[in-house]
């Protein structure tokens, strides 16, 4: 209560302060009545101003995304491989088999970690320890991700002589295991005690009483994290610029180099010519696309399985 | 009886195993990596496209600059590079076994620019280097005028555009200005990446550097001869060493490269002594390791390197035509072939 | 019927397997440092903290300085926030205090959210082709070079990426202001502005300042949209239209083909960077968990 006595005391009362009275004594009241009224409108006009303003970006993001997007995407395009430079058609089959390839490497990478990491969070006894790993979640959340482009280029391209699919697949993995633990253990955080402990009365051991109980019940948050780390590296370029390199062919090699969704739109971005900047935008709606249905999900997997107490 | 939980860490398992083993499968089918130059880089995304038609194998080839190539060759993280300069002494004694370079074709560095209307320009070696050392600030500048009486040209800021990557292109680019500019011998020299002045923008590569000026009025920057006719790019005609202007065309280039060519094929074509020879002309060049067995690689990978260049050299040259880019000349061939020829795996010739 | 000593044994596994998985994102983090450190040290050895005061950065002569890049990450991440500050509060203050629920406010809330979830790449895409013209325009009318990429189209791009984490932060601290501060001050007459700009903004201070520091620590953090944008200059810019390099764009842009002492420059500035975001993302987050307690105590 301290602080919000000293505001009081700074700033509130009494309301109008004894500076303003006289300050105002030459008006009258009513004209000074009408002065703070058209104040406060005109402030709540500017916020709202200001807020549908910054809408605007957005608006204009996906407008430009959808009309250069949709004009070049059709059946070749999602399944056909690039062509060669300066021939017309071609299409980005092997980004997309990429990103989903890396998705899933990062995935079997990050989830067991992520959620076993979950679960000790929720359940060890606050102390130095979990106060330490906390603090670290919170530093690799924020470590840039060309950062960890770098690490990922010194921890396993350079050793294994190449770069590679796996290569990728760790750098984004580290990325997602913030998320993933934090969801897991706020949602296991949240669960009821007395769920565990008429768990644990019946005899069932600990660990089951968490696999079996606490975990389950979890389930849609930790799905939920699971889908919005998912979305967050669908997106990555940066760190995959070291390391998952790109590849104009088809690949399902994890140790060969691969492409990516944001990888291809970099390239083709970059690009002089017209036809590949309409590919970039191509490959922009449907990443936008994709990365928009996994927050979708997510929303939709918190809302309905979401266990009531 | 299963649980959710184990169910997960089955179906993880069986998945990692997959992807580590089962994917695997696919590596027999061939795949060889190579990074490099953006020079040629068109010329070899339509020569491996064909490969692969032929003989199945993929090759996965990014451009990423020539510094870039000869830099992830010596790393070891590629089966070859691509450059258009040939690799220093400090490079080769970096890379600590011989590395070999093979000509692969021909090609020319042009001075391209976006204007209004887009006339077609002349420009002589000392202008150029002016505007390249930042001297000449704007295009309606005496000095370009003169030469290009019949244009006229806006009162406009020249935004010049260099390479932000150690770049093949740039090396051809400065060593031509260092032959013909004493200024820019001393200011600038000859190299991948230099000291440029101040104000320009960097880009990556030969896309990335077509694309800044197909984008911006004002703009000029170097690429090869195709990124400008590919975009509809204007380019000058620039004066040779006999005193013509002469355009960037496949014929002019290959003029300029009728030489003797040496045994390791490192031979300068820029200022050339040919009436009818563009000045900024250059071969540009594959690199890879003479013995092959380094790294843990298998006899059939440095097998299926070695037929890939030799095939560039060979069947993949009708490629090169249509492509705007100049073949190689029959002596530069046969010498390519002769190279590629003498790789080794533990010692003993791949080939034959 | 299961052995008391083989439920023991799985219960013990079970507790190490936890633990372990703990334990490894601390040895993950100080494994990232270490490596960084070491793969730093020839460039900390040959420049040592003249590093960062040396504006000299020159591959072809191996003399490596960060100043640019410190001063360009710097100018554009500090830019992108004095354009995104007064829109973040505005949002805040829209989602916070005016319009709590409803349909508008939902159509606000999930917009700032989509934008967050925007990959960076895409925006680099979107102003190559939307935001240059517009900054090629602007410079054409002030008399400079058209340039078009630069240190402020970059910072232009920066402020709508970093919008949305600052806003939906300050939203939070906006909505956690204890309601019977706002009503003391509403029944002593107070008009709702003055209720926001004597009660509200006071007493969210420090939290909207967290939101803008870890915006912050965002903004200099972020790689693509600025690489493609930025116009790599290894300089120190003159103005705010001139080329520049952030200090991970020049990363992106140098790392796969640099070598022996290049290379460590650059692990080197990576190494800054990572320990600067540390400190700023610290730093904020210390703040909001302190305000979030001070919350809590409140209601209770």
């Amino acid at each position: 209560m301290d602080t919000a006595q000293d505001i009081e005391n700074d700033k509130i009362i009494p309301f109008p302060s004894p500076v303003m009275i006289q300050e105002d004594k030459t008006i009258d009241n009513k004209t000074h009545l009408k002065l703070r009224i058209i104040k406060d409108r005109l402030f709540k006009y500017i916020v709202i101003v200001f807020s549908l303003l910054s809408f605007l970006p957005l608006l204009l993001i996906l407008f430009h995304i959808t009309k250069n997007g949709i004009s070049v995407i059709n059946w070749s395009f999602l399944t056909e491989l690039p062509k060669p430079i300066g021939e017309i058609g071609g299409g980005i089959y092997n980004s997309i088999i990429g990103s989903l390839m890396l998705i899933l490497l990062s995935s079997i990478i990050s989830i067991p970690l992520g959620i076993s990491a979950g679960i000790y969070l929720a359940e060890a006894n606050k102390g130095r320890l979990s106060n330490i790993i906390n603090l670290c979640i919170v530093v690799l959340q924020g470590t840039p991700s060309i950062v960890i482009g770098i690490i990922t280029y010194l921890w396993v391209v350079a050793p294994l002589g190449g770069f590679s699919a796996l290569s990728g697949g760790i750098a984004l993995s580290i990325m997602m295991l913030p998320v993933i633990i934090k969801s897991t253990e706020e949602t296991l955080k949240l669960i009821p005690y007395h769920l565990k402990e008429a768990s644990l009365a019946l005899g069932v051991p600990y660990y089951k009483t968490i696999l079996k109980v606490i975990l389950p019940t979890g389930i849609s948050g930790i799905m939920t994290g699971i889908l919005l780390s998912v979305a967050r590296i669908t997106g990555e370029t940066a760190p995959l610029l070291f390391t998952a390199f790109g590849n104009q062919f088809l690949n399902y090699n994890i140790f060969k180099p691969i492409d990516s969704l944001p990888y291809r739109i970099f390239y083709y971005a970059m690009s002089p010519y017209p036809e590949w900047h309409g590919f970039a935008w191509g490959a922009s709606f449907i990443l936008v696309v994709i990365v928009l249905a996994f927050n979708l999900i997510a929303r939709g997997v918190s809302a309905k399985w979401k266990v009531q107490f | 009886m299963l649980n959710w939980f184990k169910r997960f860490v089955f179906f993880v398992c069986i998945m990692t195993i997959i992807s580590l083993f089962g994917f695997n499968a696919y590596a027999a089918e061939g795949e060889l990596i190579g990074a490099g130059a953006t020079f040629p880089q068109p010329l070899y995304s339509k020569m491996f496209d064909i490969y692969f038609q032929q003989n199945k194998i993929k090759i996965n080839y990014q451009g990423i600059g020539s510094g870039g190539g000869i830099n992830q060759l010596i790393k070891k993280t590629v089966d070859f590079g691509g450059t258009d300069a040939f690799m220093t002494e400090k490079e080769l004694s970096e890379a600590g076994s011989p590395v070999l370079h093979i000509p692969t074709c021909l090609g020319a560095v042009v001075v391209t620019y976006n204007l209004p209307g887009n006339p077609k320009l002349k420009l002589t070696p000392d202008v150029i280097s002016d505007i390249f050392l930042g001297k000449i600030k704007k295009w309606n500048d005496p000095k370009i005028q003169e030469i290009n009486k019949d244009v006229k040209l806006p009162d406009l800021g020249i935004t010049v555009v260099r390479r932000a990557d150690g770049s093949g292109t740039t090396y051809i680019f400065s060593e031509y200005l260092s032959k013909v500019s004493k200024e820019w011998k001393e200011k600038m020299g000859t190299g991948k990446s230099l000291s440029w002045p101040e104000g320009f923008i960097g880009q990556k590569g030969n896309p990335g550097v077509s694309g800044y000026i197909r984008q911006t009025q004002g703009a000029i920057g170097y690429v090869e001869l195709l990124y400008a006719l590919q975009n509809n790019m204007p380019f000058a005609s620039i004066k040779n060493k006999s005193g013509n202007f002469i355009e960037p065309t496949p014929k002019t280039v290959s003029n300029a490269a009728k030489v003797k060519i040496p045994a390791d094929t490192n031979v300068s074509l820029t200022d050339t002594d040919a009436k009818d020879g563009y000045p900024i002309s250059s071969f540009t060049w594959l690199i890879f390791y003479k013995e092959q067995n380094y790294g843990g690689r298998t006899k059939q990978r440095a097998e299926s390197l070695a037929k890939l260049l030799l095939w560039i050299v060979k069947e993949g040259q009708n490629y090169v035509e249509p492509l705007q880019y100049s073949p190689l000349p029959k002596e530069a061939s046969d010498i390519a072939q002769k190279i590629v020829k003498s790789m080794t795996y533990n010692g003993k010739p791949i080939l034959n | 019927m299961v052995m008391k000593s083989e439920k023991d044994t799985s219960e013990k596994r079970f507790k190490n397997i936890i633990l372990v998985s703990g334990l490894s994102v601390i040895i993950l983090l100080i494994a990232i440092f270490l490596t960084l450190l070491i793969a730093s040290i020839p460039a900390i050895k040959t420049f040592g903290l003249g590093f960062f005061i040396s504006k000299h950065w020159d591959p072809s002569l191996e003399k490596f300085g960060a100043l640019p890049f410190l001063y360009g990450t710097l100018i554009t991440s500090f830019l992108a926030l004095i354009i995104s500050i007064p829109f973040s509060i505005a949002i805040s203050i829209f989602l916070g205090e005016y319009f709590k629920d409803g349909l508008l406010s939902t159509f606000l809330r999930s917009s700032t959210e989509v934008l967050a979830g925007i990959p960076s790449v895409i925006y680099g895409l979107w102003g190559l082709f939307l935001l240059m013209p517009i900054t090629r325009y602007i410079q054409t009318l002030l008399g400079t070079t058209p340039y078009g990429v630069g240190i402020f189209t970059a910072s232009l791009i920066l402020s709508i990426m970093i919008i949305p984490f600052s806003a939906s932060i300050g939203r939070e601290v906006v909505s956690l202001i204890p309601a019977d501060l706002k009503e003391a001050a509403y029944s002593l007459g107070a008009t709702r502005f003055e209720v926001i700009k004597n009660v509200i903004i006071p007493y969210a201070r420090s939290g909207i300042i967290a939101g803008i520091l870890l915006a912050f620590g965002r903004a200099i953090g972020e790689t693509m949209a600025v690489t493609m944008l930025i116009g790599n200059s290894n300089f120190l810019p003159k103005s705010i239209f001139s080329p520049a390099n952030t200090m991970a764009s020049v990363i992106a842009n140098e790392f796969a083909e640099s070598t022996g002492i290049a290379a460590s420059s650059l692990v080197y500035i990576g190494l800054v960077l990572f320990l600067v975001t540390t400190l700023v993302n610290i730093a904020g987050t210390y703040v909001i968990k302190k305000i979030s307690l001070e919350a809590s105590k409140e209601v209770t």
